[in-house]
């Protein structure tokens, strides 16, 4: 009935409470998978060669990547672009950390966003297989190297900040004492898939 | 004698303001300085009685006084908020000694300004209404006593009660702008404080209905300046994920029992 209300009347409640469910579920768990099998690269051109190879001989591959991946991360997105636009920003007036970080959020999203964009069309859609030569060409350009590592620390900043808030719009921490925790144990979150994801960046510079 | 020259001394002190000024609604906003007698203990509301006493900006020129609202004089009723040094803040309770000078004064304007200080606060009494923040107690007979409270929920009560609907969180909040129609803080704060009492949970499905609908619960961002604004201290954040807790036991629950 209230799922049947609020699409009634307004449908913003469902729109809002879609867009932080989709970006843990499952564009996080796919941030998640992507960071463990770049860090595959760690252990050298072999281990990171089969796990690709792992994951493209997966049935129904191009029906799990449209579904489970390119829907939910469009729609998370472009409906974040709008949560961006109607977003007031005073961290500028009211300097206190969770303003600046609700501040940061957003910006990290756009970048997340922009980064995306040309991240696939100089991977997936390039016709190029996707082997760690591929990935060693591309980061092989400093300029390159530079914009991935930036929007490697946006995507992880902006999923990890993200489940912070996650948790709060879905009522499961509370108190302010559950959301100061659980704010020191997401930004331990950032500061690890971060780390892993520049490393990995660093072992695809290196030649296979 | 020492007394009366330390008094004397103390009297060719000043109170440096800074107010942004506005003739009506419609009109341009403006800034005007003044400069005001010291007291010892003064609060801004003081000084804007000194500048209504002796309306002169402080080049000397003679202007129409500063207007502005008050009404308990001890930061109960909200009438005079406004942006004290960059902070929405009660003019009564904010006291010269503890403010840097030039104190600059000026309207929240996340509300429709009626002239210089004074804000029209509407939005925050419809959106009171819309919560239905009140426990339906009237009819044509007498419903007898209700049902008890227990202490613990009485203490946290009594918290959510102390809101004065000052607009001290609407001012500070982002996502209160004029793209967006968020409600605001204090009002799911208040959802909150109706929903726990035992006789206003009857109506606790209106409420959420409410937090639901167009401007609700969804529109917060989690940028948590109200609970720092907030004059009483009211656990703001608390309320906003409590019933974030409410409106999704509703949604899901309400969707699986169809």
């Amino acid at each position: 009935m209230a799922v049947a209300q609020a699409s009634r009347g307004n449908r913003e409640f469902l729109w809002r409470r879609l867009h932080t469910l989709s970006g843990v579920i499952p564009v996080g768990l796919f941030l998640l998978e992507h960071l463990f099998t770049n860090a595959t690269a760690l252990d050298g051109a072999a281990s990171y060669n089969n796990a690709v190879e792992a994951i493209q001989s997966l049935p129904l591959l191009h029906f799990i990547e449209f579904f489970f991946i390119f829907l939910p991360i469009t729609y998370h997105g472009v409906f974040g672009l709008y949560v961006a636009f109607v977003s007031g920003y005073n961290a500028g007036q009211y300097s206190w950390a969770r303003n600046v970080l609700f501040t940061v959020q957003r910006i990290t999203g756009v970048i997340t966003f922009v980064f995306i964009i040309f991240h696939l069309w100089t991977t997936r859609f390039s016709g190029n297989a996707p082997t760690f030569d591929m990935v060693h060409n591309l980061v092989s350009n400093p300029a390159y190297f530079w914009f991935m590592v930036v929007g490697v620390v946006a995507a992880t900043f902006h999923f990890a900040n993200g489940l912070w808030s996650f948790c709060i719009h879905w009522g499961i921490t509370v108190g302010a004492r559950a959301q100061k925790i659980t704010a020191w144990v997401t930004m331990i979150v950032f500061v690890v898939l971060a780390g892993m994801g520049v490393a990995s960046l660093i072992a695809f510079t290196h030649s296979a | 004698m020492s007394v009366n020259m330390e008094t004397t001394a103390q009297d060719t002190r000043t109170v440096h303001l800074i107010i942004e000024r506005q003739k009506d609604a419609e009109s341009p906003a403006y800034t005007e300085e003044f400069e005001v007698p010291y007291r010892p203990g003064m609060n801004v509301i003081a000084c804007l009685m000194e500048i209504q006493r002796n309306p002169v900006n402080k080049k000397g020129e003679p202007i129409a006084p500063v207007t502005w609202e008050m009404n308990c004089l001890e930061e109960i009723c909200g009438a005079c908020t406004m942006v004290i040094n960059g902070k929405p803040r009660q003019a009564c309770s904010t006291l010269v000694d503890k403010l840097e000078q030039p104190i600059r004064l000026r309207p929240m304007r996340t509300f429709p300004v009626v002239r210089d200080l004074v804000v029209d606060r509407s939005r925050m009494f419809d959106a009171l209404k819309k919560v239905k923040a009140w426990v339906p107690i009237d009819g044509t007979y007498d419903l007898g006593p209700g049902p008890r409270m227990s202490a613990s929920d009485q203490q946290i009560a009594y918290e959510l009660s102390r809101c004065f609907t000052c607009g001290a969180c609407v001012e500070a909040c982002p996502n209160v702008n004029d793209k967006n129609s968020f409600i605001g803080p204090f009002a799911i704060s208040q959802a909150r404080l109706f929903n726990m009492h035992p006789t206003g949970a009857m109506n606790k499905e209106d409420r959420l209905e409410a937090l639901m609908g167009e401007g609700g619960i969804h529109e917060c961002g989690n940028a948590q300046n109200c609970v720092q604004v907030c004059p009483k201290g009211i656990p703001l954040t608390t309320s906003i994920a409590a019933m974030n807790r409410q409106v999704t036991y509703r949604a899901i629950g309400a969707w699986l029992r169809k």
